[in-house]
């Protein structure tokens, strides 16, 4: 096991001091993240990999602003917003995350468009100015002629698209990733990785859970966990530990 | 900004409740027959208190009206034939009035009688009152044509007529019968003018004019047709002595009308032996009147706020289900950064859309309803601006009051739980 020393660089997007979050299941406690201590790079691409019950989703909720630790800190661009309110945690989400889920997490009753324009509807975005960059996301995507189609009559690969598309459009500072593959066939799944791969070299920060390992493949770092620890880190393709 | 906000969130609410169109009709019911039953209500209810009210408002609320009538015990005994019925207020009682009470200011004797008439070839049954100038006062009848009775008239014994309205058109003559000559029993009058007619009930009181009247001067009517009269009723006669039928009575201020009237019934008690006579008092009446209508608004504002209060849960009942069934998009929504408030407006926008659109639906219906009373029954029937607007406010306010606790529950949606759900 392995720590990462940078504070004070300001490359340093997100980090984690002695982050710990103990559920309470009944009568018995579940320390789901054990005291970790990590930190990401801008522009890096993270695979957290572990088995299921190693902590990598309540790693990813943290991360991803979703819920709050119980002791230790998290900061984001050198920013502590561990003891942030639920309203602030919000407004982190809404300006600077992106999130693209497993099952894609459309809202099926509204069309592509209004779907890719819903974070923009919350930062307060005329309609005008919404309704064009969501057709230059879609058009991103290569779903420009999808726009006016609801959900249910696209395929998965096309959903996990229209989804990319949504995490964009508030130009986030990091995606989250949360086994964007797992419900898409192997050839589809390698799409979504190349759609990721190119946003990650166009300077994108990507953080993904998966538990498949050709999937983690595709991004530059990985982090194993296990028992709401780190069991490894491995950076770059060079590096293992 | 803040006001495409609003709109937007509207129509997001509208698109909303449009995906499921049969739904929301369906929850939207209740409060449109809330609304339009409050309405109907309403317009029925102020009709009805607004006839009756400016029906008794017409007797004068200042006024304090003494009727004949024929006692109990005159009415048991007048079977027979040659029996004469001597009942009634009397000349006697009118002169105690009009002198023996400060606060009265006027007082108009009356004496009716029925009287077949004609105006050149055109035959009548008039009702003939005879009075004094003050009953036009008392009444206050606007004159259309020609002068009404003056003093001089009465001093003259002046054989003149004022005809009603009403009654100059059922003679074929409008102004040009002033100045005629008019019959009335064997005895011919001049007619010197034309008063507006009014006619009616106010509570139990017969309002003092009806639409085919004849105004004489009293002491001509004492002097030509005398005091006793003959009903032919189904083969027997009926015979009469009646000195004064009503006696209108005014008094200086509202505040002594009370007092007054139990004044005339105890000076009246004094004098009679049998109770020939009933003292009305319409301010009396208005009281009721108003303390009735009143109890009718309690009663449709209850019955009205059960039904509002069904309709609010129900469309509490489908918020929640709403709530439930929408819960992964709440988890979607939180997670690209809505706060929990834009999540509580969002559904509250809903219910508030959906309650009031149910109130305009029942707005329309229940301005229908009484229009239809109106149409079939001719009862009278009044759409206040209130009783419009009030029932929109209510149901505005159900969809905030109903709706609250089911966004309240959307926005308590854990998104980390919400986004697994399936």
């Amino acid at each position: 096991m392995r720590e990462q020393t940078l504070s004070g660089d300001h490359q340093e997007i997100v980090r984690l001091d002695n982050a710990c979050k103990v559920y309470q299941m009944g009568a018995a406690e579940v320390r789901a993240l054990a005291g970790i201590t990590v930190a990401f790079k801008r522009g890096d691409f993270w695979a957290i990999m572990g088995p299921s019950g190693s902590g990598k989703s309540t790693m990813m909720n943290i991360l991803g602003c979703l819920d709050r630790l119980t002791s230790g800190s998290y900061y984001f661009e050198g920013n502590d917003v561990s003891r942030l309110n639920d309203d602030a945690l919000s407004e982190m989400r809404l300006r600077h995350l992106g999130f693209i889920f497993q099952s894609f997490n459309l809202i099926p009753q509204l069309t592509v468009q209004r779907n890719i324009e819903l974070p923009l509807y919350y930062l307060g975005w005329d309609a005008l100015q919404s309704a064009q960059r969501a057709k230059e996301l879609a058009e991103q995507v290569a779903l420009a002629d999808r726009l006016h189609h609801r959900p249910s009559e696209l395929s998965g690969g096309e959903m996990q698209r229209v989804a990319i598309a949504r995490a964009l459009a508030n130009d986030p500072q990091v995606i989250f990733a949360d086994e964007p593959t797992g419900n898409l066939d192997s050839a589809t799944g390698a799409q979504i990785m190349e759609v990721l791969t190119k946003l990650n070299e166009e300077g994108k920060t990507i953080i993904m859970v998966t538990h498949e390992p050709d999937i983690a493949a595709y991004a530059g770092n990985r982090l194993h966990m296990i028992d709401g620890n780190i069991d490894r880190i491995e950076q770059g393709s060079h590096e293992t530990d | 900004m803040r006001q495409t906000r609003i709109t937007r969130n509207i129509l997001l609410g509208i698109e909303n409740l449009l995906l499921h169109k049969l739904r929301s009709f369906l929850t939207m019911l209740g409060v449109v027959f809330g609304v339009g039953s409050v309405v109907a209500m309403l317009s029925v209810g102020e009709g009805a208190s607004k006839e009756a009210l400016s029906q008794i408002r017409k007797l004068g609320s200042t006024n304090i009206i003494v009727t004949s009538i024929k006692s109990a015990e005159e009415e048991a005994t007048a079977t027979t034939h040659s029996h004469i019925s001597v009942y009634g207020l009397t000349y006697e009682d009118h002169r105690r009035m009009s002198e023996g009470f400060s606060n009265i200011r006027q007082t108009a004797p009356v004496k009716l009688m029925r009287k077949d008439s004609r105006l050149r070839e055109r035959a009548i049954e008039l009702r003939v009152v005879g009075t004094t100038p003050t009953w036009f006062d008392l009444v206050r009848r606007d004159i259309i044509a020609g002068r009404i009775l003056l003093p001089q008239d009465q001093k003259n014994l002046a054989p003149v007529a004022v005809l009603t309205e009403f009654g100059a058109r059922k003679l074929l003559a409008t102004e040009s019968v002033i100045g005629q000559t008019i019959r009335v029993g064997g005895d011919e009058f001049e007619v010197i003018g034309i008063v507006k007619s009014e006619s009616g009930q106010a509570g139990n009181i017969q309002i003092p004019d009806q639409e085919i009247d004849a105004y004489i001067p009293i002491e001509v009517a004492r002097q030509y047709f005398g005091d006793i009269f003959t009903k032919v009723t189904s083969g027997s006669f009926d015979r009469e002595m009646v000195e004064l039928n009503q006696i209108i009575v005014q008094v200086d201020e509202t505040d002594h009308v009370e007092a007054t009237a139990a004044g005339i019934e105890r000076m009246l008690e004094r004098f009679h032996k049998k109770k020939d006579y009933i003292v009305s008092v319409p301010l009396a009446l208005l009281k009721q009147a108003e303390a009735t209508k009143r109890t009718f608004n309690i009663v449709l504002g209850s019955i009205a706020g059960i039904s509002l209060l069904v309709g609010g849960i129900g469309i509490m009942n489908i918020m929640l289900a709403s709530v439930t069934e929408r819960t992964r998009e709440i988890g979607i929504r939180r997670a690209i950064g809505a706060k929990r408030r834009q999540i509580v407006f969002q559904f509250l926008i809903e219910t508030v859309v959906l309650s009031t659109t149910g109130g305009i639906i029942g707005l329309g219906v229940g301005v229908l309803i009484p229009l239809a009373i109106t149409y079939f029954s001719g009862m009278m029937t009044l759409l206040t601006l209130s009783g419009v607007l009030l029932p929109l406010l209510i149901s505005m306010t159900i969809g905030i009051i109903f709706g609250l606790y089911p966004a309240m529950r959307a926005a308590k949606v854990d998104p980390i739980v919400a986004l697994r759900h399936e």
